[in-house]
């Protein structure tokens, strides 16, 4: 009865007319808590690579999170052979050989400490530890260190674009 | 339109227009409270006066409080603390409640929990709490964003991370939280806006749900018994004060109420002036910084025991069962069968249930302290295994309990 009558119709006319308003709204709201352009336009940063020592690790920044940059040692690289997941992580730059990667723990995103006597990371917060390459040692992390997007420009590295070496780590799966 | 007489006293103008008589007798002198029950049915009047002192040091505080990641650390720590008259009192009476309210809380719920206050029509007075314990650990969380000291960041980066959902990597949906990459002035000025705005409005609307929830079924005694309120109450009227089981809420059991509110605030200010530094995190007085993780983060402490839930697991079981921690105590009414409202002693296993979770969560508490290492890890995951395993066993031990 009630659908034909005039109440109805304008029961009906005002739900079509706020339901627009509510999904526009929500459109706006969610907008409103994206990233500002000036945000993202900021996430690039240029890494000199022959700057760095063998053993010692450097904490450079990125979109405001930690990259860390450790170039490795003969030892180190002697210790990955062998070690396909470790190897496939490596980044080279010239000659040098470097683990460079997002110094987040990819269990809650604390920053883990470098531990120059054990060559090792450990992350305070849940107790978790990485490897010198990067890959988990103890969980609860589930993966190994996130690599940023970069791109090998001579001596140079560039965080945030895509280049091929990047691209093929993150087709086969070594990052995200 | 009403007819309008000549008024003949301020209080009959009142009447005329706003029913001032009967709003009182319906509010409080003629809304009925069992007689038969103790200090622990203080709690609620507890729970207002101290979200009152929340209220009234906000706002002070939010006089002076600068919501940019430039001000924040300065303005807090400066400019209230030094420069503001008193502002050192509105800080500590914020932090201490903010601690206290939690506690009085937990007392609340499992003064609720022990009496089976949530059955036979007391449902919704158990829902709208849990609502209220939600709404209030938001507002804990968005609040101890703003003084941006080391805690404040990290905390802020770790809860955030939450949402990434573990093997999901929603990692857009965490930027689109902070709107950033990291915690940064997007992601303060909103938790400054909930801090201050959305929470609170929500949970004023909350505190009248909540007691909109009690009207019908009435408060419980501690016998669970079922009383005619309204026979009872008819009694009260008659002049059986004595022989009726009911007594008037204002001003015979409000009396009592704001006797124990008396002695707590005694204990509460005690803590504001003498012994604040409990809830004052040494750790937040450094400033926030990118790319330093504090030694050690950990929550304060009423939130431990969720946290020592997720802490011994692989991220994806840690974050469902995690999330299972926040949710299962609203399903509560649901999940005990028992149709008896009595105290958890008369229960037979339930008060063995009763007495193991809240040991339980005294040891979570107390393990999500502790920095993750050697026994403590152990001890820890038994522990949030047996909290599993207890909820799993509610429903089947109620279900078989003697119907009194």
């Amino acid at each position: 009865m009630q659908d034909s009558s005039r109440r109805g119709f304008m029961g009906k006319a005002f739900g079509a007319v706020a339901a627009v308003g509510a999904l526009g709204s929500l459109v706006a709201m969610k907008s409103s808590w994206d990233p500002l352009p000036s945000v993202k336009e900021a996430g690039f940063t240029t890494l000199d690579m022959s700057i760095y020592e063998e053993g010692v690790m450097v904490t450079e920044k990125w979109r405001g999170k930690p990259i860390f940059v450790l170039k490795k040692s003969a030892s180190t690289m002697e210790k990955e052979k062998g070690n396909a997941a470790a190897e496939a992580r490596n980044i080279k730059v010239g000659d040098s050989n470097f683990m460079v990667a997002i110094g987040l723990c990819t269990h809650l995103g604390c920053i883990p400490a470098f531990r120059a006597d054990s060559n090792d990371f450990k992350c305070a917060c849940h107790g978790g530890e990485f490897t010198a390459s990067g890959l988990v040692q103890k969980v609860p992390p589930p993966r190994g260190f996130d690599i940023p997007p970069f791109k090998i420009e001579g001596n140079k590295l560039v965080l945030g674009e895509v280049g091929p070496e990047f691209k093929k780590m993150k087709d086969t799966g070594i990052t995200l | 339109m009403a007819h309008f007489t000549k008024a003949t006293s301020v209080k009959d103008w009142l009447n005329q227009r706003l029913a001032v008589d009967k709003v009182e007798k319906v509010m409080a002198s003629e809304y009925w409270i069992p007689k038969n029950i103790n200090f622990l049915w203080a709690m609620g009047m507890v729970l207002l006066i101290t979200f009152s002192l929340l209220l009234c040091s906000g706002i002070f505080l939010l006089m002076y409080y600068v919501p940019t990641v430039e001000g924040a650390f300065y303005s807090v720590n400066y400019t209230i603390m030094r420069e503001v008259g008193f502002g050192w009192l509105w800080r500590h009476i914020h932090g201490v409640a903010a601690s206290v309210v939690f506690l009085i809380m937990y007392i609340h719920m499992f003064t609720g929990i022990y009496y089976g206050s949530y059955k036979k029509g007391r449902e919704m007075i158990w829902l709208s709490g849990m609502l209220l314990f939600i709404a209030f650990s938001t507002e804990a969380f968005s609040g101890y964003m703003l003084p941006w000291g080391q805690m404040s960041y990290w905390a802020g980066m770790v809860i955030t991370n939450l949402f990434a959902g573990g093997s999901l990597h929603a990692d857009g949906l965490v930027e689109w939280i902070r709107g950033d990459y990291v915690p940064a002035q997007a992601f303060l000025g909103r938790f400054f806006m909930l801090h201050v705005v959305l929470v609170p409005v929500a949970i004023l609307g909350l505190i009248g749900l909540h007691f909109a929830a009690l009207r019908i079924p009435h408060v419980n005694n501690q016998d669970g018994e079922e009383i005619d309120f309204e026979a009872e109450s008819k009694k009260y009227l008659a002049g059986d004060k004595a022989g009726s089981k009911v007594m008037r809420f204002a001003n015979d059991f409000l009396s009592k109420d704001m006797m124990v509110v008396g002695i707590y605030l005694l204990f509460f200010f005690y803590l504001v002036f003498y012994n604040y530094g409990f809830a004052m995190d040494p750790v937040n007085f450094d400033p926030a910084d990118g790319l330093k993780t504090p030694a050690h983060i950990y929550p304060e402490w009423y939130f431990l025991w969720s946290y020592e839930i997720l802490r011994p697991f692989p991220i994806d079981t840690g974050l469902v069962l995690f999330g299972l921690a926040q949710g299962i105590f609203v399903a509560l009414p649901f999940l005990d069968r028992s149709p008896n409202a009595v105290p958890a002693s008369r229960r037979g296993l339930f008060k063995i249930w009763f007495w193991a979770m809240l040991c339980n969560m005294i040891l979570l508490t107390s393990m999500g302290k502790l920095p993750p290492e050697g026994i403590f890890s152990q001890i820890g995951l038994v522990s949030a295994i047996l909290f599993v395993v207890l909820w799993v066993l509610l429903p089947i031990i109620t279900t078989f309990e003697k119907k009194l």
